[in-house]
């Protein structure tokens, strides 16, 4: 059951409606298809193709080029460990090392109990945090071999649940547009005059 | 190791103007109540009693360089959509990637009102009809952060319909990334916002200001620059003005990392504060870790050419890092002592912008990984002196001319400045050359070292019939 | 080109010319062109791989980067993207330049497999040719290449080998901006990025085959072609497709006197180089082992081989004893030439009656509105569609109206019975059930907005016989009222057959109203005795099925000229074999009556000769002379005897893109509209169209293509297939008042509501079953089985 279901439905429509044109939704929504599903399969991209109105094919375009969305299953639980300039010189390597060790697998890899996949990032953009890693994008700073230990035994020991939720879940809180505040989205070609509002004269 | 900051304090410690860090020492920063108790959303009250256009003006006057690179004005940049052609948009820049750069994750997660505040004033300036906060995939806590603060902004009148009670009206929508770092350039934004693979338009003739979101005139603004706004407009342009220098007026965020005493982002004064300041000024980073020397650092991000101790002088100012060699980029500082692996730093950030290649220009697509493989092999002790050879060509093929670096009196260099010539349409593929160049360039002796001498490679037989 | 054009161009000042220089060289151009445009008119030739004159450029390769003189020194840019400004100053020899070209093309060798040896495109490859003449001339490349699995199919005829792809992103914008299918895509990122499908979802595009014909490199190859040629073993000439009528330019190309490629050629008025599928691949049927290739005559219930002697003289004495009650049907799948000669031996031997068209076209008389070209449609601000599904008919066609309404130069006014391939790109759709045209196009000039659109310049009707079961009478009063008032109005046929309009203007157009429908009801009431099949097949095409079956069963012989044994060619007491198309010359006339050539490339299969030519020998044979014994002659007389076809026009025709001949019509009026009567709410209007692959003799002859084809089924809205309480694919009874016939039901939104669609000539059951010549609307009740 991967297409979206109703709940999840109703809100991809709230989305589509903010922006001028559906296909704007796309990313926003597959994010939510993640969500729902823990990876993003070959139904839950014809059923965004349907939402909004392009083919299969273009959703399959859009979604490969970005590292987030994952084809095949993966762990609860993806930890990224950075490798660039500043993680490194602050000893990233070793942590990825451990992680590997730890878990018994290389990067890109899943747990056989399919807890915990590892993967080595790039630039997590907390470099004065240095090393860092994130789990399911949540972030651990200046990460000691030994914080990576007993992170591991946390996840596994589902001390993080609360704090973490599953992959494909990322905000845990959603913007909602209230009917009665909302100004709502505008087809470009039917928006071609210059807002009311903008009429040379102050607003207040 | 938690998901707090350790070194807060490096934020604001000194004696300095704060104008975007403010209430970054508030526990609350984030909320309204805090935002409007430390005069939120006063800058939007006196904007809209004042026609566009003057807000435009005022924000002209003020000079705010844009702060995501390319340092261009905001305030002309507003200007440049054509004359009568609408829709016109905002779209944010939040989609920080750039190694070494993290400033504009803190302004989202910690004072996301401020920004919030910021698009809401640009709209209304320059006669936008929609603003989309493009926020990086990987930053869920930012993403909260900003989502909450739009619910609470369009609960009490800061957003949407009939702002403030006035006649102005405009919708902020969140949208986020899933990580792609080419998605920060911002023609590459605009695609990926339209749902596309993030592959970076032709300027000319796809300048956003012209011809961007839907074909139709876009601004696009970094987090940091619209979060300038509100303290503009509240304060005014000349008080801006006032700090910093003419060039560069105001503050700006500079993220310092690597091997110092107290990495951290401070909020420096513009133009005046010196690379020496940062690395080693009290109220900054104190100085090299364990007491070590600095043996070079990268001045602009993980794009910028690097720089060495010659250069700690050189104020953080754009047209000097220029003429230097360099280039201040989107204020990261990224510092190596003397205990550094040259050659296996640069193939972090090699790798980096190979792996972050959009795909869409040969020279960056093919050039970028074959780079990195070169790299890769001297690093590992496989290479020979031919492959360094190559590094240059294959750099050339992306850089033709000559490529800017630093002047070294160690080696008894000239500077050649910035800017370098590029055969492709944005800096990913020049940005994977970079780190190769320059550490060639002012380090030979690391690599030499670490490879085997060859006469000569009768290099048009290998490959053939493979 | 004209002399008149010429004489435009050297008089006139454009406004919008400028100057640039090119090393050194002038070179003039025009505001907002491209500098590799400009440079195209030069000897200085500027390597490209992702730049193609007819699609957006996207400036993704990098090989085009020149150096343009600018306030800071020269700078690189790509000049597929850099437009031409007066007093440009462009440079594409220096140092800079040769390296930056160099370094891009090492960089696209880097992944690329030198396995040109066993590649298609090796010899005719751009990355080949381009790497010797632009290229370093070594690679340093020692790294372990790129892999994929070789040649993946991604539709039933092309392959696709991701390891020799470049990236240059031809195909896919083809896909997504020509032709609107974007069934492939880029996928994945930087060095790991390549072209496919989605999973499980082939690139079913009617013109995929255009894709491999940009592909700068070999990988996309055709399966019809893989591995059949070099490209110095063949050998080619420029040509016209006569599979439909909008007669795109084509290179017919051969080896070892064996059709195995047709290319498309950019006519600029017409086809812009790009082909449908089924126009680019149906050669294979004229090699195919189905061909009849000697004469045969009855002899009891059979067809025995004979000599060409015997079978002209048989021929002959058929038509002799006939006794001028001999009618002619077809012609229009031939040139102008074949069809002349045969308006001829008509005029000569006095036959009764005449039709090029097969009862599935509009009367003749649609040529005397104000006539509108392509050009002319794909300029106006408004075309109004009254015409069968172009995407399906007409497919270039299609691609061109499509570009007109995506560029925003037109929009579309689709005035249907149902949704047609252009309905998602049309301003306004009006549906309408069948036999209500005329009150759908009053309400539709009624409306205030549409007139205002109207009002906005010139208006192109695209109209055709857009259903076969229903009564051209209904289209034509449609058609007249919008002619009668609508102001600056112009006309585009939507022919059905490849030279129906040059059939119809040589010679083989009906006299007296006598059309295919009043020949065949003559031969039933015996006044016509013996019927020509000139390259027809009516009891596949002719909508009422019954009609055809009963003037076959009265008339008393048939002679029947063509290439394949077809279903009416069967009945046929002499069959002459014809030349297929590609072995013999000609000209042929598209459906805005532009005159082009078409050329003979391969020897005809077996005895089979030109249709112009059987008719002279059969005149011969008839006592008859038509002292003509080569095509240029035939050629000659037949443009002297038309007056629209000046001689000296001859040479003009020859040329790529021909040139438009004013086609002389009668505007006698049709028979009148029968009026139409209400449906009865139990029941379905029917509609009938083609499909693009049907039972079509050079469709099923054609290996690549016979499984193309969809069966026949028959297709309602959602609603009525819930109303009528069936599941999709269930199998109901159609039935007419004349007929009825047992199919599969499937859902569509495409169908209006109270209307069922079935496909025209498609496998299994036989809609014309259900069709009367004689009633304006099919009404049809639906039940299941």
């Amino acid at each position: 059951m991967s297409r979206l279901n109703d709940a999840n439905v109703a809100l991809a429509k709230e989305i589509i409606a903010r922006y001028p044109r559906p296909k704007s939704a796309l990313i926003p929504l597959l994010h939510l298809s993640q969500e729902q599903n823990g990876y993003i399969t070959n139904d839950a991209m014809a059923h965004l193709a349907e939402l909004v109105g392009v083919t299969s094919a273009e959703v399959y375009g859009t979604a490969s080029f970005y590292e987030m969305f994952k084809f095949e299953p993966v762990g609860k639980y993806v930890i990224n460990i950075c490798g660039t300039l500043s993680c490194a010189l602050m000893g990233s390597e070793e942590l990825l090392h451990r992680a590997e060790h730890k878990l018994g697998v290389k990067a890109g890899g899943t747990t056989p109990d399919g807890l915990i996949t590892l993967e080595h990032a790039e630039c997590q953009a907390a470099c004065t945090e240095a090393p860092c890693l994130q789990v399911n994008y949540r972030y651990r700073f200046r990460v000691t071999p030994a914080d990576v230990d007993s992170l591991i035994h946390d996840l596994r020991a589902g001390k993080l649940s609360d704090e973490i939720p599953a992959h494909g879940t990322l905000a845990k809180v959603r913007q909602h547009i209230p009917a009665d505040r909302g100004v709502g989205a505008v087809a470009p070609e039917a928006a071609t005059t210059a807002p009311a509002w903008f009429d040379g004269k102050a607003a207040l | 190791m938690t998901g707090t900051y350790a070194h807060a304090a490096g934020f604001y410690s000194g004696d300095r103007p704060r104008i975007v860090t403010s209430r970054f020492e508030h526990a609350d920063s984030y909320s309204l109540e805090r935002y409007l108790a430390t005069g939120g959303y006063q800058g939007l009250r006196k904007a809209l009693a004042r026609p566009a256009t003057d807000v435009h003006d005022e924000v002209k006057k003020a000079t705010v360089l844009g702060r995501g690179g390319a340092g261009f004005p905001a305030g002309t940049k507003w200007g440049l959509t054509p004359e009568g052609v609408f829709p016109r948009y905002l779209v944010v820049n939040g989609d920080e990637s750039e190694p070494g750069t993290y400033k504009d994750r803190l302004l989202m997660e910690r004072d996301p009102h401020q920004l919030i505040e910021g698009c809401v004033i640009a709209c209304y300036a320059a006669g936008l009809s929609q603003c989309f906060l493009y926020i990086r995939g990987e930053m869920a806590h930012a993403q909260e952060r900003v989502a909450a603060a739009l619910n609470e902004a369009y609960a009490a009148g800061y957003v949407g319909k009939n702002i403030l009670g006035s006649k102005f009206s405009v919708d902020v929508v969140l949208h986020w990334g899933a990580g792609a770092y080419v998605v920060g350039e911002e023609t590459a934004l605009i695609e990926s916002l339209e749902g596309n693979r993030g592959m970076p338009r032709l300027k000319p003739p796809f300048f956003p200001a012209a011809i961007g979101l839907y074909g139709k005139p876009t601004i696009v603004n970094n987090v940091e620059t619209l979060s300038n706004l509100p303290w503009i407009l509240t304060n005014g342009a000349e008080a801006y003005t006032a700090i910093g220098t003419a060039t560069s007026p105001g503050t700006r965020m500079v993220a310092v990392s690597g091997h110092v005493k107290r990495p951290g982002v401070y909020e420096i004064i513009n133009g005046t504060t010196t690379f020496r300041d940062l690395i080693y000024g009290d109220d900054f980073c104190q100085g090299i870790r364990n007491g070590n020397e600095l043996k070079a650092f990268v001045p602009g991000g993980g794009s910028a050419p690097w720089f060495t101790p010659d250069q700690l002088d050189i104020p953080f100012e754009g047209p000097q890092a220029g003429a230097a060699g360099s280039m201040l980029g989107s204020g990261a500082i990224m510092v190596m002592d003397h205990t550094t692996d040259i050659p296996a730093a640069a193939l972090t950030l090699t790798r980096f912008y190979a792996h972050e290649s959009c795909g869409k220009c040969t020279p960056c697509r093919e050039g970028g990984t074959w780079l990195e493989r070169i790299l890769r092999r001297v690093v590992d002790g496989k290479g020979t002196d031919a492959d360094l050879q190559q590094l240059i060509e294959v750099g050339t093929s992306i850089c033709p001319g000559d490529f800017p670096h630093a002047s070294s009196t160690r080696l008894g260099l000239a500077a050649v400045p910035f800017p370098y010539k590029m055969t492709t349409i944005c800096f990913v593929g020049p940005s994977a050359y970079t780190p190769v160049h320059s550490a060639l360039t002012l380090f030979p002796e690391e690599f030499e070292a670490r490879v085997t001498k060859r006469t000569h490679i009768p290099v048009t037989a290998v490959g053939v019939g493979e | 080109m004209s002399t008149t054009e010429s004489h435009d161009e050297a008089t006139a000042v454009d406004p919008n010319a400028v100057n640039i220089t090119i090393n050194g060289r002038s070179v003039s151009a025009v505001k907002g062109e491209m500098i590799i445009a400009a440079a195209d008119r030069t000897a200085d030739f500027i390597p490209r791989f992702c730049y193609h004159p007819r699609m957006k450029p996207v400036g993704m390769c990098r090989q085009c980067l020149v150096e343009v003189e600018g306030p800071r020194g020269p700078m690189m840019v790509v000049s597929c993207m850099t437009p031409v400004a007066d007093g440009q100053v462009v440079r594409t020899d220096t140092d800079q330049v040769k390296q930056a070209q160099e370094g891009v093309l090492e960089l696209l060798l880097a992944n690329h497999p030198l396995d040109c040896p066993v590649c298609d495109k090796g010899g005719e490859c751009p990355l080949q040719d381009q790497a010797f003449s632009h290229g370093p001339g070594e690679s340093r490349y020692v790294e372990e290449k790129r892999h994929y699995e070789k040649p993946i199919p991604i539709s039933d005829l092309v392959f696709l080998d991701r390891e020799r792809c470049i990236l240059c992103d031809r195909c896919t914008r083809f896909a997504n901006e020509v032709a609107g299918d974007p069934l492939i895509s880029f996928t994945h990122r930087g060095n790991n990025t390549q072209v496919l499908t989605f999973p499980d979802e082939p690139f079913a595009s009617y013109f995929s085959g255009n894709t491999v014909q940009i592909c700068p490199v070999g990988a996309l190859t055709a399966q019809p072609y893989r591995f059949k040629a070099r490209p110095w073993d063949l050998e080619e000439r420029e040509s016209t497709c006569t599979t439909c009528s909008v007669g795109c330019r084509i290179a017919v190309q051969s080896s070892r006197d064996e059709l195995v490629r047709y290319q498309g050629v950019d006519s600029d008025p017409v086809n812009w180089g790009w082909l449908c599928d089924r126009g680019r691949f149906n050669f294979q049927s004229v090699s195919s082992d189905d061909r009849v290739t000697t004469p045969h005559v009855r002899d009891g219930q059979t067809l025995v081989e004979t000599t060409w002697v015997d079978a002209l003289s048989r021929a002959a004495q058929l038509i002799s004893s006939a006794s001028g009650k001999v009618a002619l049907l077809g012609g229009a799948r031939g040139t102008n030439e074949d069809a002349w000669a045969w308006a001829q031996l008509a005029d000569l031997a006095k036959f009764k009656m005449r039709d090029a068209q097969m009862g599935d076209g509009l009367p003749a008389r649609v040529f005397s509105y104000p006539q509108a070209t392509i050009d002319a449609a794909c300029s106006a601000p408004t075309i109004i569609l009254l015409a069968p599904d172009l995407k399906e008919e007409l497919p270039v066609l299609y691609l061109r109206v499509r570009d007109a309404v995506e560029k925003g130069r037109s929009r579309i006014v689709e005035i249907t019975s149902h949704d047609s391939g252009l309905t998602k790109y049309a301003w306004k759709s009006v549906h309408h059930e069948p036999g209500h045209q005329l009150d759908a196009v009053r309400a539709t000039l009624a409306d205030t907005d549409i007139a205002a659109q109207l009002a906005k310049g010139p208006v192109v009707v695209i109209a055709g016989r857009s259903s076969l079961a229903e009564s051209e009478a209904n289209i034509m009063a449609a058609l007249d009222t919008i002619v009668g008032s609508v102001a600056h109005v112009s006309v585009l046929p939507a022919l059905r057959r490849g030279n129906v309009r040059g059939a119809l203007s040589v010679g083989l157009a009906p006299t007296d109203g006598n059309d295919a429908t009043h020949i065949l009801k003559s031969a039933v009431t015996g006044d016509i005795e013996c019927l020509v099949l000139l390259g027809s097949d009516p009891l596949s095409d002719h909508p009422d099925a019954d009609l055809v079956r009963r003037a076959f069963a009265s008339v008393r012989n048939i002679i029947a000229v063509d290439m394949f044994m077809n279903q009416s060619v069967q009945s046929a007491s002499v069959v002459l074999p014809a030349a297929a198309f590609g072995e013999k010359n000609g000209t042929t006339t598209n459906l805005e009556g532009r005159v082009t050539n078409v050329a003979q490339k391969v020897t005809p299969r077996g005895t089979s000769r030109p249709d112009w030519m059987i008719a002279i020998e059969l005149a011969h044979a008839l006592g008859r002379d038509i002292p003509l014994t080569r095509v240029e002659e035939v050629q000659a007389h037949m443009m002297t005897s038309i007056p629209q076809m000046q001689t000296e026009n001859v040479a003009v025709a020859l040329r790529r893109n021909g040139i438009v001949v004013p086609t002389v019509a009668s505007a006698a009026s049709s028979a009148a509209v029968t009026p139409v009567g209400t449906r009865n709410s139990y029941e379905f209007r029917l509609v009938s169209g083609r499909k693009l692959y049907d039972k079509a003799t050079g469709t099923t002859a054609s290996r690549s293509l016979v499984n193309l084809a969809d069966s026949a089924a028959v297709y309602v809205h959602p609603q009525d297939l819930e109303r009528i309480g069936k599941s999709d694919g269930a199998s109901v009874r159609v039935s007419s008042s004349s007929g009825a016939i047992a199919l599969p039901v499937h859902a569509s939104s495409a169908v209006v509501r109270g209307t069922a669609f079935v496909p025209f000539n498609l496998a299994g059951a036989d809609v014309r079953e259900l069709i009367r010549h004689d009633q304006a609307v099919t009404d049809v009740r639906i039940e299941g089985i």
